[in-house]
């Protein structure tokens, strides 16, 4: 049960990380973020929650190649470490157990 | 197209993100900025880049990435101690210019410390007494001629008038009259002591401090009580309680009382002895009469007041206006008299009235001289901060070293902080000698008596405060900018200096400069205007004069006796008796008429009584007429004028003109013998009064001697003596030079012209020591370059023009600065005094040819000495 405490927005920077794999850094997310959520977010806020998770140990990082576009300055490349992915395991674990719980019909039908 | 992001907001960026982050961060931003140019344009784009970069200011940007070196103990006691012992060798290695900085800043805070105490006991002049807040003197305007005149005298009843009307509004009133010098005889002791007859509740006004009897000691008749020194040098070691003592050898009174001497820095400090005021109404016909008929008109008397607790200082002042107004007779009224009160705390400094207003009075001084302090110090400061940032440029090596073997910058920091604390300290401590050296000196040169504070906590924590101000303006540059130096830039020898770097430093030169100027000017049109007053034709003649007031009735009636028998010794050449001093004029009269009166004038004029030969004993000199003569038994209703007065009177020819005074049956008619040139009595900057002199034999005051010009002042004042002894020998022998009593109407004058001659002095002093200290960096700095001009051909002459130019320039810009600002405060100064001197142009002239001189002097010995040195010696090492 004790596990760090992730906020909502570091699990979905997480999850797009993961979905990323190989090329996940600033830019890549913010863009995939809104292409997949339809979320605009400020890079700065996105570089804040990676910062962040990597202090968890969540996300580890390395530098990547530079590009032109970039004015010769590399990227940080993201990965989940092992701790990152168990705690997404957990977290969606935890949403599963949370959801079956829920009696049939509790929930107000929403529309169809 | 510029289809790159803006500059400014990459340099915002690059300042403000941790470094370890930058590269990612712009990188990211970069790509963004790239993309968004192809979607939307470049101005689109730079403006999202911008808010963006804005966006990023947040913690976790700001934030710097931790040292991964283990942590450093900056201020465990050793390492306190190494950079306390590396100041100090710093210091050692340096003298010369420890000794500049060191003593510029001890002499800077020396006089900034005098100052402060000087301010200190001006502004707590008055407090000694507890109803501080609550006593006011009460006092008038009146208008004579137009002019709105404010005067401390007031008439009898309107002691009486106040109390029926306004006795709830005030506490205690006390009438009193004027101090002044009085004989106290007991037994054989006499003594001369300055005191007043007050009202019963006076001393409880004054919250004196009893040390024998209470303050109720004034309610007998004949009573008197004395302050401890008067009664110490009266009756030694006895008991003076219940003592008769004599005051003026005429009024007998018994010692009810005795109270501490009231402190120096209290307006009634000269307050010796006080007898009860109805003992001096009863011993005093006039002043009887004063009472009895309720004279409005006769104002010459003193009141004070303590207002109610309750009561406000400025409301009740207001309220009190018309007390007098409204009962005056109709031909007063037009004096328009309006009655206030002057509170206690504005006694001493506020107590200057032009056209009924306050205008200020020695604040304006106090604040002038803070100011001036303040500039002082100032110039100090910059001196410790030019020199220390100017010596820290050598220093760049150093930090490179440091660095290189393994400091960190918060020890580089703490390192030049102690160095400049370090300084600092020792100057306090050197301020703190000196002032103790010179408060004496101070003391004499300000009438003052004042005491260093040791004990007084407001005085270290200012002090504490101004170190570590000091320390740490002046320790800032090094501290923080040479620290942050790179130590490969600066070991590899491309480290320089920016251009502007000594920018900085000529202003502060130029500040300096500025202010000594302007305090220079300041002094020198101080000194003209008091030597121009002095240099005031006088009217009279006070070699050799001596005066004596005549205190008790043994002076009078033995004119004749006395001048006989004193001039036959040939002790004096001439004697005469005045109801005024030859200093001061103590009776001005109205109701004057004549032939040809404006009758709008109010004739009031200076009157004084005079005897035959008042005329030849001060000289005074005629422009048309005669003096008083023996010859003529119709002089005794004779008058001289003076050419004030026929000015005043504007009539021509007033030799022989008859002069009214009084109205009816009492009405006197004398004729004008006489004109005399102006006689300076009052203030050597006011115009001359027009003045009558009358005959009189009893209506007199003073006695007047012209000492006998062939022997010398000590033996005809003792052959005087002697015969006073003779014929006076109850009266103490108590006399006065004209001259120099005259001379004390410059004091407060010469006082502030001394006192600004030492700053300006001290403003030159410091900002030489300043400017020496940076001619000899410069010189040491361009040690290289005057070796290369020699070899290739530059006279000792051009180095010297070379390097002197650039301060010649400094001063000269602060010349033009310091001249439109003294012009400015000096003329308004000159402008408080109605006869004064103009601003000469060649005093600015004098200025900067003076500040050029001392310029040139102090730079030039460095300069020659670098322009001497042997090109080999500089060019051959490294």
């Amino acid at each position: 049960m004790k596990r760090t405490y992730l906020g909502e927005f570091e699990e979905i920077v997480l999850l797009t990380v993961s979905i990323l794999g190989e090329g996940a850094y600033g830019v890549a997310i913010t863009d995939e973020l809104d292409r997949q959520t339809g979320r605009s977010v400020s890079i700065s806020a996105v570089h804040a929650a990676l910062h962040r998770l990597e202090e968890k140990g969540m996300l580890s990082s390395f530098m990547g190649e530079a590009t032109a576009e970039r004015g010769g300055r590399r990227k940080r490349l993201f990965r989940v470490t092992v701790i990152g992915s168990k705690t997404l395991q957990e977290v969606r674990e935890q949403r599963n157990r949370l959801w079956d719980a829920i009696a049939p019909q509790t929930l107000p039908v929403l529309g169809m | 197209m510029q289809n790159h992001p803006p500059r400014w907001a990459d340099h915002l960026l690059e300042l403000f993100c941790a470094p370890h982050l930058l590269e990612e961060v712009q990188g990211d931003l970069y790509e963004r900025f790239q993309r968004q140019v192809g979607l939307f344009g470049v101005k689109i784009a730079r403006r999202q880049y911008a808010l963006n970069v804005l966006s990023f200011i947040r913690p976790f940007a700001l934030k710097r990435k931790p040292n991964p070196y283990p942590f450093t103990f900056l201020y465990r006691p050793s390492m306190l101690r190494n950079y306390f012992k590396i100041a100090f060798r710093n210091l050692v290695k340096n003298t010369g210019y420890s000794v500049i900085n060191i003593g510029g800043l001890a002499v800077g805070m020396a006089v900034a410390m005098m100052i402060g105490l000087w301010i200190y006991d001006e502004l707590s002049y008055d407090k000694y007494h507890q109803h501080y807040d609550k006593l006011a003197q009460v006092m008038q305007h009146q208008t004579f001629n137009g002019r709105k005149g404010t005067e401390r005298s007031i008439p009898m009843p309107l002691e009486a008038e106040l109390r029926a009307k306004y006795g709830s509004d005030f506490k205690h009133l006390a009438m009193a009259t004027w101090g002044g010098d009085r004989i106290l005889t007991y037994g054989e002791t006499k003594i001369t002591r300055s005191g007043n007859y007050m009202d019963v509740d006076m001393p409880r006004m004054l919250s004196l401090k009893m040390l024998k009897g209470n303050y109720d000691g004034l309610k007998e008749l004949n009573s008197v009580l004395l302050s401890e020194s008067t009664a110490q040098s009266l009756f030694g070691s006895e008991n003076p309680m219940g003592k008769v003592m004599r005051i003026d050898n005429k009024l007998d009174v018994k010692v009810t009382g005795v109270y501490e001497d009231l402190p120096f820095n209290t307006s009634a400090n000269d307050l010796k002895f006080i007898a009860p005021w109805k003992l001096y109404v009863s011993s005093q016909k006039w002043v009887q009469r004063a009472l009895e008929d309720g004279q409005w008109d006769n104002n010459s008397f003193q009141l004070f007041a303590q207002i109610a607790d309750h009561a406000d200082m400025d409301k009740l002042s207001a309220k009190i206006k018309n007390t007098k107004l409204d009962k005056v007779s109709a031909e007063e009224k037009k004096f328009k008299a309006e009655i206030f009160l002057h509170p206690m705390s504005d006694w001493h400094l506020r107590s200057n009235w032009e056209e009924g207003v306050k205008t200020g009075g020695f604040i304006q001084y106090v604040w002038l001289f803070a100011i001036v302090g303040l500039f002082v110090l100032l110039l100090a400061c910059i001196n410790f901060m030019n020199l220390s940032t100017a010596r820290s440029e050598k220093r760049a090596k150093e930090v490179g070293i440091r660095k290189a073997v393994g400091s960190i910058r918060a020890q580089l920091i703490n390192q030049f902080f102690s160095e400049s604390f370090l300084v600092v300290i020792l100057a306090f401590v050197g301020a703190v000698v000196l002032a103790l050296i010179v408060l004496p000196l101070f003391n004499e040169v300000t009438d003052k008596k004042m005491i260093f504070p040791w004990t007084e906590p407001m005085f270290w924590l200012v002090s504490i405060g101004f170190i570590f101000l000091t320390g740490i303006l002046a320790g800032s540059y090094p501290a923080l900018y040479l620290s942050s130096f790179q130590p490969v830039k600066v070991l590899k020898g491309t480290f320089k200096a920016g251009r502007f770097a000594s920018i900085p430093r000529q202003v502060l030169v130029v500040v300096q400069f500025t202010v000594s100027i302007t305090l220079t000017i300041g002094t020198l049109i101080v000194y003209r205007q008091i030597q121009h007053t002095k240099d005031r034709p006088m009217g009279y003649n006070n070699d050799g004069l001596i005066m004596m007031q005549m205190m008790s009735p043994d002076f009078y009636g033995k004119y004749d006796l006395l001048r006989t028998e004193l001039k036959n010794k040939g002790a004096i050449v001439e004697m005469a008796e005045s109801s005024s001093p030859l200093t001061g004029v103590w009776s001005n009269n109205g109701g004057f008429h004549w032939e040809g009166q404006d009758p709008s004038l109010q004739p009031e004029f200076a009157t004084i009584w005079v005897t035959h030969d008042f005329g030849k004993t001060v000289g005074w000199q005629f422009k048309e007429g005669r003096d008083f003569s023996r010859d003529f038994s119709t002089d005794t209703a004779a008058i001289v004028i003076n050419e004030a007065a026929v000015k005043f009177m504007g009539i021509k020819n007033p030799v022989g003109k008859v002069v009214q005074w009084g109205q009816g049956k009492d009405a006197e008619y004398f004729t004008i013998v006489g004109v005399i040139k102006d006689m300076l009595m009052e203030s050597p900057y006011e115009p001359v009064k027009q003045t009558i002199y009358m005959m009189n034999y009893e209506n007199v005051n003073w006695m007047t001697m012209k000492l006998n010009p062939m022997r010398s002042a000590s033996e005809s004042v003792a052959m005087i003596e002697a015969t006073f002894k003779k014929h006076l020998p109850a009266a103490p022998f108590d006399y006065k030079f004209v001259d120099q009593e005259f001379g004390k109407k410059f004091q407060s004058e010469e006082r502030i012209g001394k006192l600004a001659a030492i700053f300006a002095l001290l403003a030159v002093f410091i900002s030489c020591l300043g400017l020496f200290g940076l001619a000899s960096f410069v010189a040491e700095q361009r040690t290289k370059e005057i070796g290369v001009r020699k070899v290739l051909g530059a006279s000792v002459f051009n180095l010297w023009g070379m390097l002197s130019k650039d301060f010649v320039v400094l001063v000269v810009i602060s010349c033009l600065i310091a001249m439109p600002i003294a012009y400015y405060f000096l003329s308004d100064w000159l402008q408080d005094y109605k006869y004064h001197t103009e601003i000469p142009w060649w005093i600015f002239v004098a200025a900067i040819l003076g500040a050029l001189a001392i310029t040139l002097l102090t730079v030039s010995y460095q300069s020659i000495r670098a322009a001497l040195a042997n090109p080999v010696k500089s060019l051959k090492s490294e």
